[in-house]
C-alpha cells in the first residue's frame, strides 16, 4: 500500500487539488463580482448544475467542447438575467432569491436529464490534459501542475485578469464604489443598476462554466445534484477571501487540497469513515467563516439600493 | 371604521400575492411541459388526481403536509426573527437519528413516558442543528445562511454514516443486504394510524395544535413581540434594550425545533424507521411553504396542504404521465422567486400608504 507521506502521493494530491480548484475558481471569481458590486448570488448551485447539464447534453449530441462551454455560459447568462431581475429590479431580499433559484436550476436539471436523457448516467470525451512543453517535463512539479486540461489553465489566468479588472480599470472602480456606497456612485452619475446587472450576469456566466467544468473537464458524466454544495462553497469562499481574487485562488486551493486529502485518503484505504471524511468541506467552510474578517466586505453587501426620493 | 376595513383590504392583498404568483408559475409550467413535449393538460389533471382527486389522495396529502407545516411554521419563526434558516434538512435529519436513537436504546416500556421523550429529543437535536448557527451569528456575525445549508450537508453525511455503520438494522446485516436503514421503531414509541390502513397519525393534529402555539407565541407573549422587533429593526430593539443576539439565537434554536419534529413525526408517525433521505426536500419545500403562507404560522397551514398535495401529485404524474417530478421542484424554485420577487408590490403600496397618510 502507498504511504501517504511518499513524495509520489503528496504530489499526487498536489495535481488533483489544482484540477479540484478549477469549479470553486470559476464560480469564486463569479461571486466575487456580484458580491464586489454589493450582491449576494446564492443562485450559484443552480446555476451550476444548469451549467452542467447544458454543457454536458450539447457535448454529448455535438461533440463540440467549445460549444458546450459557450452554451453552458449563456445559460448562465439567461439564469442571471433572471436573478438580476429579481434582485435588482424588483428588490427582492436576495438570500432568499437565490435559494429559490438554485431551487430552480437543481430541479430544472434533474427534469431535463430524465426527460431529454431518460436518467441514464451517460459519460463523453471531455477536455483532455495538456502538457506545458519543458514545465511539464519536470519530475513531480510537472505532472503536479503542469499537466492538466486547458479549462484548468484558464481558471489560474482568470485570477490575475479578474484582479486588473476590479482594480485598475474605470469599471472595476465603478463596481466597487456601487458595493460600498451605492448613494455616493449614484450622485456622481453611475448608474447603481446597470453595474449590478452587469456584474451578476457576468459572475453568472462564471458560475454556469464553473457547472460545465464538471461535467465535461473533470467527471466528464452528468448526475443529478452532482456539484453537490460546490455553489454554495463558492459564495463562502468569496467571505473567506476578504473579496480579493488573490483571496479565492488560496480558499479555492485550501478546499480543493482538503477535498484532494480527503478522497486520497479514502484510495488509500486510511481508517476514516468515507462519510465523515466527506463532510470535511463543509466542516471547513463554518470555521472558516468563522475567522472571516467581516469589516473588509463591500458595505451594501446584500442590501437593494433604493434612491431615496421623497 | 374606515381605516380597519382598509387595513383588512390590504392584508387580503398580501396574502393573495402568492397564489397569483402559484397561479402564474403553473400557467408557465404549461409552456415547459409543452416544450418537453408532453400533454400538459394531461400532466396537470394527473397532478390534481394525485394530490386532491379522491379520498386516499388527500390522506396521503395530508401525510405529506404535515413535515411541510412543521418546517414551515419555523421557518416563519426565523424570518420574523431576521433570520434566514435553509436549514431544514439537516434539522430533519438530526431530529430523525436523535429520537431513533432515543427509542431504540433507552430501555424504558411505558409508552406514556417513551413517546414524549422520543419526540422531545427530536426537537432538542433540530434546536442544536438550528442554535450552532444561530450562535455563530449572533456571536461572530458569521452569515446564517451559508452555515445553515453546511449543516445540511453535514447532516447528510452524518446520517449515511450512521444508517451504514452503528445505528444500522441488525437485520440488514444478517441477511447481507445491508440497506442503510434503522431498525423498526419498538410499538411503544408508535404514535396512534388515525385512518388505518393508511399512514395518518396523529403528528398532523399535533403540527397543527404547533401552528396555533407558535401565532401565541410570536403575537400574544413578550418573547414573540421582541422576536419580531429584533426582526423588523435590530437597532431600534438594541436601544429599546433588547438583547438582539439572544433573540436571533432564539429564533434559529425554535425554527430547527420545529424542524427537528418534523423528522420525529416522520419517524414515529409514517416511517417507524430512519430511512436514507428522510428528509425528502421537506426542508427546502418548507421555504416555499412558509413564504406562501405569508411567513404566518397559521397562514402556513393551508400553504402546507397545497405544497403537500403537489409533492403527491408530482409522483403521480410521474408515473401516469411521465412527467418526473423534479418538474414540481422546478416550479417550487419559481414560486420562491415569482414570491419574494412580487413582494416590491406590497411593500411599494405600504409605502404609498404611508405618504398618504
Amino acid at each position: 500500500m502507498d504511504n501517504l507521506f511518499s513524495v509520489a502521493t503528496i504530489f499526487g494530491i498536489l495535481g488533483m487539488a489544482v484540477r479540484l480548484a478549477m469549479p470553486y475558481l470559476y464560480a469564486g471569481l463569479g461571486e466575487l463580482l456580484d458580491q464586489c458590486a454589493g450582491c449576494f448570488n446564492l443562485g450559484t448551485e443552480g446555476i451550476m448544475m444548469m451549467g452542467a447539464f447544458t454543457a454536458f447534453y450539447v457535448v454529448y449530441r455535438t461533440e463540440n467542447l467549445l460549444l458546450g462551454i459557450l452554451s453552458a455560459a449563456v445559460v448562465g447568462l439567461l439564469m442571471g438575467l433572471i436573478m438580476s431581475v429579481i434582485s435588482v429590479t424588483l428588490k427582492a431580499a436576495q438570500g432568499i432569491s437565490g435559494i429559490g433559484l438554485s431551487m430552480f436550476g437543481v430541479g430544472l436539471s434533474s427534469l431535463l436529464f430524465k426527460t431529454l436523457l431518460d436518467g441514464t448516467v451517460l459519460s463523453v470525451n471531455g477536455f483532455r490534459s495538456v502538457r506545458i512543453p519543458v514545465l511539464g517535463d519536470i519530475p513531480y512539479i510537472g505532472d503536479a501542475f503542469f499537466n492538466h486540461n486547458p479549462m484548468v489553465y484558464v481558471a489560474y489566468v482568470l485570477i490575475p485578469i479578474c484582479s486588473i479588472f476590479l482594480y485598475k480599470t474605470t469599471l472595476g472602480l465603478k463596481i466597487r464604489s456601487v458595493g460600498q456606497n451605492p448613494q455616493a456612485a449614484d450622485t456622481l452619475g453611475v448608474s447603481v443598476d446597470k453595474i449590478r446587472y452587469l456584474c451578476i450576469c457576468l459572475g453568472s456566466i462564471m458560475a454556469g462554466i464553473a457547472g460545465s467544468t464538471f461535467s465535461i473537464a473533470n467527471i466528464n458524466m452528468f448526475q443529478e445534484k452532482m456539484t453537490n454544495g460546490t455553489g454554495y462553497i463558492a459564495v463562502a469562499l468569496v467571505y473567506f477571501s476578504g473579496w480579493k481574487p488573490k483571496g479565492v485562488l488560496f480558499g479555492a486551493l485550501l478546499f480543493s487540497f482538503v477535498n484532494a486529502l480527503q478522497l486520497r485518503m479514502q484510495v488509500l484505504g486510511i481508517n476514516i469513515p468515507s462519510d465523515i471524511a466527506m463532510m470535511m468541506p463543509y466542516i471547513l467552510t463554518i470555521v472558516t467563516l468563522i475567522f472571516v474578517k467581516s469589516r473588509d466586505a463591500p458595505a451594501a453587501l446584500a442590501k437593494p439600493y433604493e434612491r431615496s426620493e421623497n | 371604521m374606515l381605516g380597519r376595513a382598509k387595513s383588512f383590504f390590504s392584508k387580503t392583498f398580501d396574502a393573495i400575492i402568492p397564489v397569483f404568483a402559484t397561479i402564474l408559475v403553473l400557467f408557465i409550467g404549461l409552456f415547459v411541459l409543452s416544450a418537453l413535449g408532453k400533454d400538459p393538460v394531461a400532466a396537470y389533471k394527473a397532478l390534481f388526481d394525485g394530490a386532491f382527486g379522491s379520498q386516499r389522495a388527500i390522506i396521503q396529502t395530508i401525510i405529506k403536509a404535515t413535515p411541510l407545516l412543521l418546517v414551515g411554521i419555523g421557518i416563519c419563526i426565523a424570518f420574523r426573527g431576521g433570520v434566514t434558516n435553509i436549514g431544514g434538512e439537516g434539522q430533519i435529519i438530526v431530529g430523525a437519528l436523535a429520537s431513533a436513537a432515543v427509542a431504540l436504546y433507552v430501555p424504558i416500556e411505558s409508552r406514556a413516558v417513551m413517546l414524549p421523550l422520543c419526540l422531545i429529543a427530536s426537537m432538542l437535536a433540530g434546536a442544536l442543528w438550528g442554535g450552532i448557527p444561530g450562535f455563530l451569528k449572533a456571536r461572530m456575525g458569521v452569515n446564517e445562511i451559508l452555515t445553515t445549508v453546511m449543516m445540511n450537508s453535514i447532516a447528510v453525511y452524518l446520517s449515511n454514516f450512521l444508517l451504514r455503520g452503528p445505528m444500522i438494522d441488525p437485520k440488514e446485516i444478517e441477511m447481507g443486504t445491508r440497506a442503510a436503514q434503522t431498525a423498526l421503531m419498538p410499538e411503544t414509541t408508535w404514535l396512534t394510524r388515525l385512518a388505518p390502513p393508511t399512514q395518518l397519525n396523529t403528528g398532523t393534529i399535533l403540527a397543527v395544535v404547533l401552528a396555533f402555539v407558535a401565532f401565541v407565541l410570536l403575537w400574544q407573549t413578550t418573547i414573540g413581540y421582541r422576536i419580531r422587533a429584533v426582526g423588523y429593526n435590530p437597532d431600534a430593539s438594541r436601544y429599546a434594550g433588547i438583547k438582539v443576539p439572544v433573540y436571533q439565537v432564539l429564533a434559529l434554536v425554535l425554527s430547527g425545533a420545529y424542524a427537528g419534529l418534523a423528522g420525529g413525526i416522520e419517524v414515529f408517525g409514517v416511517q417507524h424507521r430512519v430511512l436514507e433521505n428522510i428528509s425528502a426536500s421537506y426542508g427546502f419545500n418548507g421555504i416555499v411553504t412558509a413564504l406562501f403562507g405569508n411567513l404566518h404560522p397559521i397562514g402556513t397551514i393551508p400553504a402546507a396542504f397545497l405544497f403537500g398535495g403537489l409533492m403527491v401529485g408530482g409522483n403521480k404524474m410521474q408515473r401516469t404521465v411521465q412527467v418526473h417530478s423534479a418538474f414540481i421542484d422546478t416550479m417550487l424554485g419559481l414560486i420562491v422567486l415569482f414570491v419574494v420577487g412580487a413582494k416590491i408590490i406590497s411593500v411599494s403600496r405600504s409605502k404609498r400608504r404611508a405618504r398618504n397618510g
